[in-house]
């Protein structure tokens, strides 16, 4: 790309800055919320999920590179990785065991806790 | 208009592409692959903010790990034979005005909060040494809890997933 490409893209698309990457997470939670609020199988409630604490954790890293001197953010981010991993495992587990009961995994329909 | 600018546009277009991929797509299987570019485009965002170290966890962690474990439960909770991996939506309406004002007053407050932030010059070389020794010294205390916190996990879920026995 020449330079007068690149400078006509750069009239309507601004340099980038902290708001930019909080622009992107906010959009990230946005449609986890959406997918949690919306879809009736459980795992794809899952991956609302996911993408909830993704879009916490580029929060977490753009603060931790635009705020401050230290890496607490970043240490706070692999805390959230590691409760992520621990959740998945559990609630497959549940799915799975749900799968076993109901023989469905559509959260609208699972509403007994015994039958 | 720099190279750092075009990448970030790049990442952040497969990002949310992929995100509303797996939100709206009605195959699970279909929302199950746009999850991996979405956490491959999240790892690339890490990147551009200097998390070296939280990049590569990103992607062994979240595409090695969450999401096969997401792809096993979308493979044992569907009967392959009815080849149904249709999934539906509820109260799509209400959700997508809740959706929308969640969006639209976040972006708005980070906009009003934090335009015009720009980045300081960065000192950190590689950020996996500092994260190592925070961890061993100020955070021990977290990273205990959490490493048995792991070992709690790992067993209930192995304890749960295992198939009842006969009674």
């Amino acid at each position: 790309m020449n330079s007068s490409v690149l400078s006509t893209f750069g009239a309507w698309l601004p340099h980038v800055q902290l708001a930019h990457f909080l622009i992107i997470s906010a959009a990230l939670f946005a449609l986890g919320v959406y997918a949690i609020a919306t879809r009736r199988n459980a795992i794809m409630v899952l991956m609302g999920l996911e993408l909830v604490l993704n879009a916490a954790n580029i929060n977490f890293i753009a603060f931790t590179r635009y705020g401050g001197a230290n890496l607490d953010g970043q240490v706070a981010a692999i805390f959230v990785i590691i409760l992520a991993a621990a959740e998945a495992a559990v609630a497959l587990a549940i799915v799975l065991n749900i799968y076993h009961r109901f023989q469905t995994v559509n959260v609208d329909e699972i509403s007994s806790m015994k039958e | 208009m720099e190279t750092f600018d075009i990448i970030f546009y790049l990442f952040a277009l497969i990002t949310v592409g992929s995100a509303c991929i797996v939100v709206f797509s009605k195959n699970i299987v279909y929302a199950a692959f746009s999850l991996l570019f979405t956490f491959f485009g999240v790892a690339g965002l890490y990147v551009l903010l200097q998390a070296d170290f939280l990049a590569v966890t990103q992607v062994l962690v979240y595409v090695g790990g969450i999401l096969t474990l997401l792809l096993f439960g979308v493979m044992l909770t569907n009967k392959v034979i009815s080849v149904d991996m249709k999934t539906g939506t509820l109260h799509a309406v209400p959700a997508m005005i809740l959706a929308a004002v969640v969006f639209g007053s976040l972006a708005g407050l980070f906009y009003a909060t934090w335009s015009g932030v720009t980045a300081p010059a960065s000192s950190i070389i590689s950020t996996a040494r500092p994260i190592g020794e925070m961890l061993m010294t100020g955070y021990a205390l977290p990273f205990e809890v959490a490493s048995v916190i792991l070992l709690v996990a790992m067993i209930g879920a192995a304890f749960m997933a295992r198939r009842p026995k006969k009674l």
